[in-house]
C-alpha cells in the first residue's frame, strides 16, 4: 500500500514500452490499455486524497517514500502532500479524458501506437515531476515529458507542425537548459539536491548572490515552460499545431506542471520566498501583463485553436498573479482556476478538434451554423465557453470571483481591475467563437450541411465528461470539499519551507 | 561483406581485429560498473560505438544484416521492463521499489553488489540500441535527401 505512488512512473513507462515491443499492428489493444492504465491512475490519485487524516480544520497529507530503501539525503525520496494530490488529481483527470477522446480522434493518423506510447511517457513525466522529491529528478522528468510533447507536437509531421514543433524543441530546450543551471549552482551552494536539505540549508544559512541567481534561472526556466508573456512566443504555434488531443494535454496540463507547479514548488517550499515581496510583486506583474496582454491577442485571431491558445496564456497569468497576491486566499483561488482551466481548457481544445475533424477547417470564417449539426459538440462548447468567461454557475466564475476577492482584500485593487477586465475581454473572444462557429449563417458546402457531422461515440462521452466537470467543480469552494482537495495545496505551499520540513519529518 | 561497400581492404581488416576487443570492454565496463570506473550508460555507448565502427568500416547494409532497427527497438523496449521487472522484484522480496534484495557478496568481486550489476546490464542494454538506433536513423535520413536532389 505505501509504495502505491511508484505506479504513477512506473505503469505508464512500461506499458509504453510495452507497445513499442508488442503492439505496433495491434492498435486497438494499446488504445484499451491505455484508457484502462489512466483510469486506474485516476482513482489511485483520488484514493491517496481520501487517504490522509483532518488537522487543523484540513486534510493533511504527507508521506515521504525512499525509493530503493535508502532515506534522504543519501537516496531519492517520492514525497506526496497536498499541493501534490491535488495536481496529481488534475493530472490524471485530464488525461483519462484526452485518451478517450484519442480513441475516436487518432483513427485517421498512422503508427497510432507510438501516439499512446508517448502520452504515457508524458505521463509518466509529469506525474514524476510532481511526486518526486529530489531537485535533479524533477529535472529529468521534466525532460521526460518535454522530449515526449515536441514529438507529439509534431505527430502529424506536415510543415506547419514540423516549424512549430522546432520552435517549441528550441525554446524548451534553452529553458531546460536554463534550469539544469539552476540545479547545478544550488547543488554547489547547499551541497544536496534533496529538495528538503536543500531548504533547509536555505533555511539556516539564509539566500546569498549565488542562491538568487539560481532563482532567477529557474523563474526563467519555468516560465518559459509556463508560457508567461514575455516568454510566450512558442505556445501559439506549438499548441494549435498539435492533434487535437495533444493540445488539450499541453494547454490543460503540461505548461500546468512543467511551468507553474515547479515554480511555486521551488520558490514557496524550497527557497522559502513566500513572503518575499520581491518574489510576489514579480509574480503579480507577470500575471498581470499575460493575463492582459494574452486575452488582447487571442481576440482577433480568427484560428480556431490559436485563439484558444492564447487564452491558455491568459488565464495562466489569472493563477500566476492570484498566487503573487501571497495571501491564504489567493493562493487557493489560484489553484482553484488551475483546475477549473486544465478542465474547460481541455474540453475547448477537444471541441475544436471535433469540429476540425467535421469540417475540415480551423478558420471561424468558413464554419457557421454548427450548433444545429453537432449537438453534442455544441453544448459541451458553449459551458467551456460560459465557464472559461467566467458566467455563474459554472466553475470558472467561482475561482474568478475568488481571484477578485483576493485581490481586493489583499490592498492590490489595481490587479482586482485587471481581472475584471480580463474577464470581460475572455467573455467577448468567446462571444466571436459561438457566433462564427456555431451559430448565424453556415460557410460550409451544402454537402456537409446535410451530412452527419457529429463526433463518434467516444469523443462525445470525453466531451460530456469534461463538461460535467466544468459544473460540478464548482462545489470545490462547498466547505467540506474544499478543505479535502483546495485548501490543502494552499496551506501547503503558503506554510513554506519550514511547513514542507516538517511535512517531510527533518525538522 | 561486398568488397565495394563501406572504406578500404585495410580499414575492414583492423575493423575484424580490433572490433570484438572494443564489443569486450563494452561488456566488461558494463559488468565491472559497480567495482570500477564506468557503468550502464558508458558501457552500453562503447558496445553501440562497436556496431558504429562497423556500419562505417563495412557499410550501412552489412551492419543492419548483423542487427537490424527493429532489433534495436526490441532490445531497448525490453531492457526497461528488464529494469522495471528487478524494481518489482525489489518491492515484492524487500519493502521499496528499486529495493536491493539480494546478498550483498564478496567485496571486489562481481558479484558483490546486489542488483546494481543487473540494473547495468538493462541500462547498458538500453543505452547501446538506443544509441545505435539513433546513429542509424541519422544516417537513413542523409541518404533519403540524396536520392531526393538527384
Amino acid at each position: 500500500m505505501t509504495n502505491l505512488p511508484v505506479l504513477f512512473v512506473a505503469l505508464p513507462l512500461a506499458m509504453g514500452f510495452l507497445y513499442i515491443l508488442l503492439l505496433k499492428q495491434r492498435p486497438y489493444v494499446a488504445e484499451i490499455v491505455s484508457v484502462a492504465v489512466t483510469l486506474v491512475l485516476l482513482l489511485l490519485a483520488l484514493s491517496l486524497a481520501g487517504a490522509g487524516t483532518f488537522q487543523d480544520g484540513y486534510l493533511v497529507t504527507s508521506f515521504n517514500l525512499p525509493v530503493g530503501g535508502w532515506d534522504i539525503p543519501l537516496g531519492i525520496n517520492i514525497f506526496l502532500d497536498g499541493l501534490t494530490v491535488f495536481m496529481l488529481i488534475v493530472v490524471n483527470l485530464v488525461s483519462f479524458a484526452v485518451i478517450l477522446y484519442s480513441v475516436n480522434y487518432l483513427q485517421r493518423y498512422t503508427s497510432r501506437t507510438y501516439f499512446y506510447s508517448l502520452i504515457l511517457f508524458m505521463l509518466a513525466g509529469m506525474n514524476g515531476m510532481l511526486i518526486t522529491g529530489d531537485l535533479f529528478n524533477l529535472f529529468v522528468f521534466l525532460e521526460l515529458a518535454s522530449v515526449s510533447s515536441y514529438i507529439l507536437v509534431s505527430f502529424g509531421v506536415e510543415a506547419e507542425e514540423l516549424e512549430a514543433a522546432f520552435k517549441y524543441l528550441v525554446m524548451g530546450a534553452i529553458a531546460s537548459a536554463l534550469i539544469l543551471l539552476a540545479v547545478i549552482l544550488v547543488y554547489l551552494v547547499t551541497g544536496t539536491l534533496n529538495m528538503a536539505y536543500a531548504a533547509q540549508f536555505i533555511q539556516e544559512q539564509g539566500m546569498n548572490r549565488a542562491l538568487y541567481f539560481a532563482f532567477a534561472l529557474f523563474m526563467m526556466g519555468f516560465s518559459l515552460k509556463a508560457a508567461l508573456i514575455p516568454f510566450h512566443a512558442w505556445l501559439p504555434d506549438a499548441h494549435p499545431s498539435a492533434p487535437a488531443p495533444i493540445s488539450a494535454m499541453l494547454s490543460g496540463v503540461v505548461i500546468k506542471v512543467l511551468g507553474v507547479y515547479a515554480m511555486l514548488r521551488v520558490g514557496f517550499n524550497v527557497f522559502d520566498l513566500g513572503a518575499d515581496p520581491v518574489f510576489l510583486n514579480l509574480l503579480l506583474v507577470i500575471g498581470g501583463i499575460s493575463m492582459i496582454i494574452g486575452v488582447l491577442l487571442a481576440l482577433y485571431q480568427w484560428d480556431i485553436k490559436r485563439l484558444f491558445a492564447y487564452h491558455s496564456i491568459s488565464q495562466m497569468g489569472y493563477v500566476i498573479m492570484a498566487v503573487g497576491l501571497g495571501t491564504s486566499l489567493g493562493i487557493a483561488a489560484g489553484l482553484f482556476h488551475l483546475f477549473n482551466h486544465a478542465i474547460f481548457k481541455s474540453l475547448l481544445f477537444l471541441n475544436s478538434g471535433a469540429i476540425e475533424a467535421a469540417t475540415g477547417t480551423r478558420s471561424l470564417k468558413k464554419m457557421g451554423g454548427l450548433a444545429k449539426l453537432m449537438p453534442v459538440t455544441g453544448v459541451t462548447s458553449m459551458v467551456g465557453s460560459l465557464s472559461i468567461s467566467g458566467v455563474p454557475p459554472f466553475n470558472g466564475f467561482w475561482s474568478k470571483v475568488l481571484i477578485i476577492f483576493a485581490a481586493v482584500l489583499a490592498g492590490r485593487p489595481v490587479y482586482a481591475l485587471l481581472a475584471v477586465i480580463g474577464s470581460i475581454l475572455t467573455l467577448a473572444s468567446f462571444m466571436k467563437v459561438q457566433r462564427y462557429a456555431f451559430w448565424g449563417k453556415s460557410h460550409l458546402s451544402e454537402k456537409k450541411q446535410n451530412s452527419n457531422l457529429e463526433a463518434p461515440l467516444f469523443m462525445k462521452v470525453s466531451m460530456l465528461f469534461l463538461a460535467i466537470f466544468c459544473i460540478f467543480l464548482s462545489f470545490l469552494i462547498v466547505p467540506v470539499l474544499r478543505e479535502m482537495i483546495l485548501t490543502p495545496a494552499g496551506e501547503d505551499l503558503i506554510r513554506g519551507a519550514s511547513g514542507y520540513l516538517a511535512r517531510v519529518g527533518i525538522l | 561483406m561486398k568488397p565495394d561497400q563501406g572504406m578500404s581492404l585495410i580499414v575492414k581488416t583492423v575493423t575484424c581485429w580490433i572490433n570484438s576487443f572494443i564489443f569486450l570492454f563494452g561488456i566488461y565496463v558494463m559488468l565491472f560498473g559497480h567495482i570500477t570506473p564506468g557503468g550502464g550508460f558508458p558501457g552500453g555507448v562503447i558496445i553501440a560505438c562497436s556496431f558504429i565502427l562497423i556500419t562505417l568500416a563495412a557499410g550501412k547494409e552489412f551492419a543492419l544484416k548483423l542487427f537490424s532497427l527493429d532489433d534495436a527497438s526490441v532490445v531497448d523496449s525490453f531492457s526497461i521492463f528488464l529494469f522495471l521487472f528487478i524494481g518489482f522484484l525489489g518491492l515484492i522480496l524487500g519493502n521499496y521499489f528499486l529495493q536491493n534484495f539480494m546478498a550483498a557478496g564478496e567485496p571486489f568481486r562481481l558479484p558483490s553488489a546486489g542488483t546494481i550489476v543487473l540494473n547495468n546490464v538493462a541500462i547498458g542494454l538500453k543505452v547501446g540500441a538506443a544509441i545505435f538506433a539513433m546513429f542509424m536513423y541519422l544516417s537513413l535520413f542523409r541518404l533519403d535527401e540524396g536520392e531526393e536532389t538527384e
